[in-house]
């Protein structure tokens, strides 16, 4: 069985209000020098044999497909 | 004989039935369309309504894009068919690139529900006609992810070519960019719109009743034709 990470992210021009809200907790909860906060999404999709490199590629698929809307959002993809 | 309009049910939508009030109310037939089953049954016009179709998990409409009936729904909208998606059929339009850009979190965070000045920016839509250029109405806006993002070039493209189809008027209500509350394909016989026309078709239950124009605009048009 292979284990594939899929890490998703807002675009870096597209509006992170979630990730703004989270920055502006961490002061209130003592947490001093937070510059920035972006939130995303992590998605760990487990298949059937090798992490080769065709299993690769049918996890970008799904990537590209259904978990990341790449109008607003980019995704990274590793291999665990 | 009048016109059928198709009203789209996926799980987790709930303005389906008010959806179909409003088609009765425009003197045209409502018929109910499962999302399951891969047939428009030969409708004249559909509307995705607003809700929380699939609980909005992934991203709002990310998941009821790949419902069985779109695929044939995408097929026709490249054919003519009206369509119009209201909130969570606006967000679904965007996921299947009928229409471009997307929808994200309010800028506020909050779920915003209230009654919204509108302007219509664009009449010559299948579903704005019986609307003036720059007519202002009055209709609900509720809705969780409806600020509308896209990137400069495709907002200079929409606002170039007049599909920008509604704009916010007085407040923003969710951060969307240009104050877009809705916007239409090239050929103008696809809408996506936040605010919720459906509800606002009867004086008991809605702020206004300038909401209807939306549905007997497609309905003339159908006639029409």
């Amino acid at each position: 069985m292979a284990r594939f990470i899929v890490d998703v992210m807002l675009k870096p021009e597209i509006l992170d209000s979630q990730g703004q809200a989270v920055a502006r907790a961490l002061p209130r909860l003592g947490f001093e020098g937070v510059t920035g906060v972006r939130q995303g999404k992590r998605f760990e999709i487990e298949v059937e044999g090798p992490a080769d490199e065709a299993a690769t590629e049918r996890v970008r698929k799904m990537a590209e497909t259904l978990l990341a809307n790449p109008v607003i959002e980019t995704f990274e993809l590793r291999a665990e | 004989m009048s016109a059928r309009v198709g009203v789209i049910t996926f799980p987790g939508s709930l303005d389906d039935r008010d959806a179909a009030r409003a088609v009765r109310l425009a003197d045209a037939e409502p018929v109910s369309l499962w999302h399951a089953e891969a047939d428009l049954l030969g409708v004249d016009a559909v509307i995705l309504p607003g809700g929380f179709s699939y609980g909005d998990y992934l991203r709002a409409g990310a998941i009821a894009r790949f419902a069985p009936l779109m695929e044939k729904l995408v097929a026709a909208a490249g054919d003519g068919l009206p369509v119009l998606g209201i909130c969570n059929g606006f967000q679904v339009l965007c996921e299947s690139h009928l229409l471009p850009g997307a929808l994200t979190r309010n800028a506020g965070l909050h779920f915003v529900c209230r009654s919204q000045r509108l302007r219509i920016e664009n009449a010559g839509t299948a579903w704005t006609q019986d609307y003036e250029e720059g007519q202002e109405v009055v209709v609900p806006v509720k809705n969780m992810d409806g600020c509308y993002v896209a990137d400069r070039a495709t907002l200079d493209e929409l606002e170039s070519t007049g599909r920008v189809v509604a704009r916010y008027l007085d407040v923003n209500p969710n951060g969307s960019l240009n104050d877009i509350a809705g916007i239409c394909n090239e050929a103008g016989n696809v809408v996506g719109l936040m605010p919720h026309p459906e509800h606002a078709v009867e004086a008991l239950t809605g702020p206004s009743t300038e909401g209807l124009g939306f549905f007997t605009s497609a309905v003339k048009k159908l006639v029409q034709s």
